[in-house]
């Protein structure tokens, strides 16, 4: 097994932009006065003749990024999640998404891990948001590799990409010497058949910490990492409402629009199963550390765990 | 330009017209007010003023054109037919199901448009990118997009001009077309956008005020936009909505109305009689 990188996944995004940059001459990054905090400011340091800040205007950054892909260049346009698909949700949608222009979109600080900054900074909505729009992919990495890996996956594909970064650094859990990053295949962590917990972003080694737990005491719960929620993975999930009858799912974005709900749209049609979804239930966030956060909004070990628990108890 | 240079410019102007009632009529439905007032603009740019071949529409180092105000597509669509993009008779399919010619531009769908837009506001952010990605490439080629005077009410215009001057932008040609007025009235009584000469100036641009509709005034405009170094140009060209069909001039409700069949023979009659004297005359 590597050795564990604990690092934010903001930071491991700029640092795999910066390395790919350094063959592919056609990546120009773009940010909206948030280069260090999104940590496009890696790239900007290394290079500043294909960095460009457009100030506090994300809509004409998106738009900007878009003329840029037409004109045959790979933008990288990152901002906060909430301003990036909020503010410039119209522009990505029509400027990037309907001529399915080769932009990339970086949405930092997402989820309630943002932490102090509160309500108005903490992303909630932006995978509900990104998966309306046709042909948008979306990306939610879950630790330092996959993020290195999703985003040299993300520039290769030709086409609009939204790919979520977190603010808190986590622990990694891939080994990179076998680890593969394959666009819109979900990942099975550990097998079990008493009950699917599917998760997402940086939820996912809570996720697994929870099920390594549950092993002992004798409950085998199949975990699935979902790296890609669109185009998602019909078939791992239909498999796996087939072999369990039972899914979890964890996300650290609102229960509406997100994962759960794009999980629910592949079982209802394959494999009716009871879902339940953990994830924020359809309210605010507040300022506050975001380790507590997390736990109050009960997205660690010792809550999804329990929720594994009694959905075991309940049976199928 | 010599007269007889212009005439030819004023026959295609006209036939531009023609297109956009053609199309409007056969739709339906579209913006033929705004179409008639940019025609000559549109005239300018395809055959004077820009490289690009219509066998060759994605030619690499072709000079860039944006349509910011979408909505005013007939006429382009009309001027991209008479350069030889596509064939005339798509004009008459225009927003009908499968069509080629959509409402609003599709740059994936349609040979000769380089962005899709349709959004206002969105159009000169693209021609931003497109202009800067130029630079970025060190290529000659230049981007030009028109903009509606009732358009630069929205935010993301100022953030682009922002952009366009902060980066140089001295390949990127903005041109407003201002026929003053936008669907709920005139620009001056909805929003307000003036002084917007001293507003482009404030934001970094060298300023070029026309008639919109003076062939001369729009070669010089464009060959003095050449000649500035470090900064981007604004042309704004006065112009008459739904100019050259009598009763369409001026008239706030003739921006997103369709011709009739009566209202549609009227102005095709009135287009073909101006060709007809420019041709006489030629």
């Amino acid at each position: 097994m590597a050795q564990v990188i604990k690092k934010a996944t903001r930071e491991s995004f700029g640092m795999a932009l910066c390395e790919l940059a350094k063959t592919n001459k056609d990546i120009i990054v773009f940010d909206a006065d948030l280069a260090a905090a999104t940590k496009t400011g890696i790239f900007k340091k290394e290079f500043p003749e294909r960095f460009f800040d457009c100030g506090i205007a994300e809509g004409n950054m998106v738009g900007v990024a878009a003329g840029m892909a037409a004109a045959g260049k790979i933008p990288v346009a990152a901002s906060f999640a909430m301003f990036a698909t909020g503010r410039a949700f119209e522009q990505i949608r029509n400027s990037v998404a309907y001529p399915h222009l080769n932009v990339k979109i970086a949405g930092s600080h997402a989820g309630i891990s943002t932490g102090e900054d509160g309500a108005t900074h903490q992303c909630l909505e932006d995978i509900g948001i990104m998966r309306t729009i046709p042909g948008m992919v979306i990306l939610n990495p879950a630790d330092h590799y996959e993020m290195m890996a999703a985003t040299k996956a993300a520039i290769e594909y030709n086409g609009p990409v939204y790919i979520r970064l977190g603010r808190l650094a986590i622990d990694s859990f891939n080994d990179p010497d076998t680890y593969t990053f394959e666009l819109g295949k979900g990942i099975t962590l550990h097998e079990g058949n008493d009950v699917a917990v599917i998760a997402t972003g940086l939820v996912v080694n809570e996720a697994l910490k929870a099920v390594k737990e549950l092993e002992a005491e004798g409950i085998n719960a199949r975990l699935i990492n979902i790296h890609t929620i669109k185009p998602i993975d019909r078939e791992i999930i239909a498999k796996a409402a087939k072999e369990t009858g039972r899914i979890i799912t964890i996300e650290e974005h609102n229960v509406i629009g997100g994962l759960g709900e794009a999980v629910c749209d592949v079982v209802s049609a394959e494999c009716p199963v009871k879902v339940t979804k953990i994830g924020v239930n359809d309210r605010f966030g507040y300022s506050g550390p975001a380790l507590e956060l997390l736990d109050k909004f009960g997205l660690t070990q010792p809550h999804i765990a329990k929720v594994i628990r009694d959905v075991v108890k309940e049976g199928k | 330009m010599d007269s007889s240079e212009i005439k030819q410019l004023q026959i295609l102007a006209a036939k531009s017209r023609m297109g956009a009632i053609l199309g409007t009529y056969h739709a339906k439905s579209g913006h033929p007010g705004g179409s008639l007032s940019a025609a000559d603009i549109f005239t300018y740019l395809y055959f004077k003023e820009m490289n690009v071949d219509p066998k060759n529409p994605d030619m690499q180092d072709r000079d860039r054109f944006v349509l910011s105000k979408g909505h005013c597509c007939p006429a382009l669509y009309a001027t991209l037919a008479l350069k030889g993009f596509f064939e005339w008779d798509e004009l008459t399919k225009l927003r009908h199901v499968g069509a080629m010619l959509q409402g609003h531009p599709d740059m994936k769908g349609t040979p000769g448009i380089d962005m899709s837009t349709g959004s206002l506001g969105q159009g000169i952010s693209a021609a931003c990118g497109m202009a800067l990605a130029a630079k970025l490439d060190n290529k000659s080629y230049r981007t030009y997009t028109v903009l509606g005077d009732g358009e630069v009410e929205e935010g993301q215009v100022w953030e682009a001009a922002m952009f366009a001057s902060h980066n140089k932008l001295d390949n990127l040609v903005v041109i407003v077309d201002q026929n003053g007025l936008q669907i709920d009235g005139t620009v001056e009584e909805v929003a307000g956008i003036e002084p917007l000469d001293k507003k482009f100036e404030s934001f970094g641009f060298e300023v070029i005020k026309i008639d919109g509709h003076d062939f001369n005034q729009i070669e010089s405009a464009l060959e003095k936009a050449k000649t500035v170094k470090g900064k981007p140009t604004a042309i704004l060209a006065k112009t008459i909505k739904g100019k050259g069909v009598s009763f369409m001039e001026n008239q706030v409700g003739w921006h997103g109305t369709a011709p009739n069949k009566e209202q549609y023979e009227q102005a095709t009659a009135e287009l073909q009689a101006e060709i007809d004297r420019l041709e006489g005359n030629c």
